[in-house]
């Protein structure tokens, strides 16, 4: 039987029969997929790379860019539904898809030359190949702009010099769009596996997005051609990436929120405590209406953004505002669903405390919870706090 | 191999259904529809048919304007054509498979889920069958085809039946026969853009009329005992006094 979605508000009524049927296949996807393999990868700490072929076979990776390149073709609310069920799986496997998608792709197609496109759009929608994207730095997270990653002028092109760290999909990357200062300038440059003194080691150790491989990047004196630089200049050109990237997970943590809303609803209706079900209980029940109603508003609120990033009237702002308000209000429900759960809410035969420990990396990456607000302090005082 | 496949719209299985004020039909307000479970069997076969013998797989199905829905999923899948018999009141079983049978007149095979999940008919596949004369299976859990010789599998109550007929025909598929294909992104994105055919119903006379219509009264009472002897006893008793199920 198909998964039931959160629709409280009727809101799937409003969607165009193409981004129904998006949200069912996808969904559908995730039940048959990646559901019934996702804890064994989370307990091993390893990503499930049968997934990438499966994925790929669907349509999922860079699925707002032109079919002339091997993509979809899609809308951003077809876009924004697959990553939501994406993370209805794990938060890990959202991320794979965001990655190539937002991080990757985007700047590729965005910034890159027609050949640069031809040679790899294709290649990376059909799963053939992986990419990652380099900004964080060990010393540089919230602050980008401070990187201490170079890239020196050469005759056939650039030396890059420097480390990347918290780079998901770094180790399995078959290209890594990475950020360094050229002339103390940001400017973004595909690095290739294989080449001479970049090297990817995974990052080990991790209680949170387990299924999901974290890796540093090393730069020692890598020669990049001269036509894998990206054309643009400064710090818009990774930001405009993030905000794709943060689009998406503003969904995702919507399905995340869902998952872990659906197991908390199942176990209060089925476990008996004082000779009746737990759902019978008030301070139950007011723990699961607040649930419905942060989901339905955080609906609301993607549905409304990407309408508006389809209209092209989006800002960046009110990404964050989405990302901010979305994987807070996900965290907070994992963390109420473990307590309906009782002590069975620690155990892996349900989801919650995957999804509550994934979304405490979801809060921090691609802008923390509160740079987030301090970006909307920024707007409406208009007085930076952090510069 | 001129291959039609017969869809069908119905209620989500967790959807909450209730009865119109005139008490002779489901209330559509809120109701989730789907394409019926059974005819994603369908449409696999088909178009795994289609692979095997090349022509052409086409996707009928009878309803109103919201039944175009589920032809773009069919579409979505890979199916060549897609057409809808407009009939906006629910015909019967015999008015279905009266527009079916016109809409396969010309097709080696026409293949339907087994059931529409929504009125359980059973009779449509049979009764499309019989209006074009043509030898028909049900119930086909595995199917396989020999030039016009066609050897199907049927589900029988407790086990299988293998049966032999010739193309054309008509057969009703089963769980188990195909595993069904996601339809691809960049497919759903295609779809969108294809033509859907609208044809008139025949608009035959209806062989049933709905008297009325109401949901099942809940008669289960739940009792909910613990876990002392008494209480175990009292268990037993209940299940050979009352429920009569020991």
């Amino acid at each position: 039987m198909a998964f039931q979605p959160v629709d409280y508000y009727n809101l799937y009524d409003m969607l165009e029969p193409e981004e129904k049927l998006t949200r069912e296949t996808v969904s559908d996807f995730v039940d048959a997929e990646v559901l019934p393999i996702i804890e064994q990868h989370y307990r091993a700490g390893t990503f499930p790379m049968d997934l990438v072929e499966k994925l790929a076979g669907l349509g999922v990776f860079g699925i707002t860019l032109p079919q002339e390149y091997g993509c979809a073709g899609m809308n951003n609310i077809c876009y924004g539904l697959a990553m939501q069920e994406l993370e209805r799986g794990d938060s890990g496997v959202r991320s794979f898809a965001s990655v190539q998608s937002s991080l990757v792709m985007y700047p590729i197609y965005t910034y890159g030359s027609e050949d640069i496109r031809r040679k790899w759009l294709p290649k990376l929608a059909a799963g053939q190949a992986i990419g990652c994207f380099g900004l964080t730095e060990p010393d540089y997270g919230s602050n980008p702009t401070g990187m201490i990653t170079t890239a020196v002028k050469t005759d056939g092109g650039y030396l890059l010099n420097g480390a990347k760290m918290w780079i998901t999909n770094g180790t399995l990357a078959d290209v890594a769009v990475v950020w360094a200062k050229l002339d103390g300038i940001v400017h973004g440059f595909l690095v290739e596996k294989g080449m001479k003194g970049f090297s990817a080691p995974e990052m080990k150790g991790k209680h949170s997005l387990r299924a999901s491989i974290t890796s540093e990047l090393i730069f020692q004196d890598v020669e990049v051609p001269a036509e894998n630089m990206l054309n643009i200049k400064g710090m818009r050109g990774p930001l405009s990436c993030l905000t794709q990237a943060r689009y998406g997970i503003s969904w995702g943590a919507i399905g995340a929120a869902t998952g872990v809303y659906h197991s908390a609803l199942d176990y209060a209706k089925s476990r008996i405590q004082f000779g009746k079900p737990i759902a019978s209980f008030q301070l139950v029940q007011e723990k699961l209406v607040w649930m419905l109603s942060e989901i339905t508003k955080a609906q609301l609120l993607c549905y409304q953004l990407g309408r508006m990033k389809d209209a092209g009237t989006m800002n960046p702002n009110q990404v964050s505002l989405a990302k901010r308000n979305n994987v807070d209000i996900a965290i907070q429900a994992a963390r109420i669903a473990r307590d309906i759960h009782g002590a069975n809410g620690i155990l892996d035969e349900y989801p919650v405390m995957r999804h509550a420990a994934n979304l405490e990396s979801v809060r921090t990456y691609e802008g923390t919870h509160d740079i987030h607000t301090l970006i909307l302090g920024a707007d409406i005082t208009g007085i930076q706090a952090f510069s | 191999m001129n291959i039609v496949v017969c869809i069908s719209q119905v209620p989500d299985t967790t959807t909450k259904v209730t009865v119109a004020p005139d008490g002779k039909k489901i209330s559509s307000a809120g109701v989730k529809f789907i394409l019926n479970p059974y005819d994603e069997f369908a449409l696999e076969e088909g178009l795994q048919l289609r692979a095997k013998y090349g022509g052409s797989v086409t996707a009928v199905t009878v309803g109103g304007d919201s039944a175009k829905e589920i032809l773009r999923t069919a579409l979505a899948m890979g199916v060549d054509k897609a057409v809808l018999i407009k009939d906006d009141e629910r015909a019967d079983s015999f008015g279905v498979a009266h527009n079916l049978a016109e809409a396969a007149r010309e097709a080696d095979i026409a293949i339907l889920g087994r059931q529409s999940i929504d009125f359980d008919s059973y009779g449509t596949a049979a009764m499309t069958a019989e209006l074009l004369n043509l030898p028909s299976a049900s119930m086909v859990s595995k199917l396989s085809i020999d030039g016009t010789k066609v050897v199907a599998e049927c589900d029988i109550d407790g086990g299988k039946e293998t049966i032999e007929l010739s193309l054309p025909c008509v057969i009703s598929v089963q769980k188990g026969l195909n595993e069904p294909r996601y339809p691809k992104l960049p497919d759903i994105m295609k779809a969108k853009s294809k033509p859907i055919e609208e044809r008139a119903s025949a608009g035959v006379a209806p062989r049933v009329r709905t008297l009325s219509m109401e949901l099942p009264k809940s008669s289960r009472i739940g009792k909910v005992l613990g876990d002392s002897d008494a209480d175990i006893q009292e268990l037993v008793r209940l299940l050979h006094e009352e429920a009569k199920a020991i």
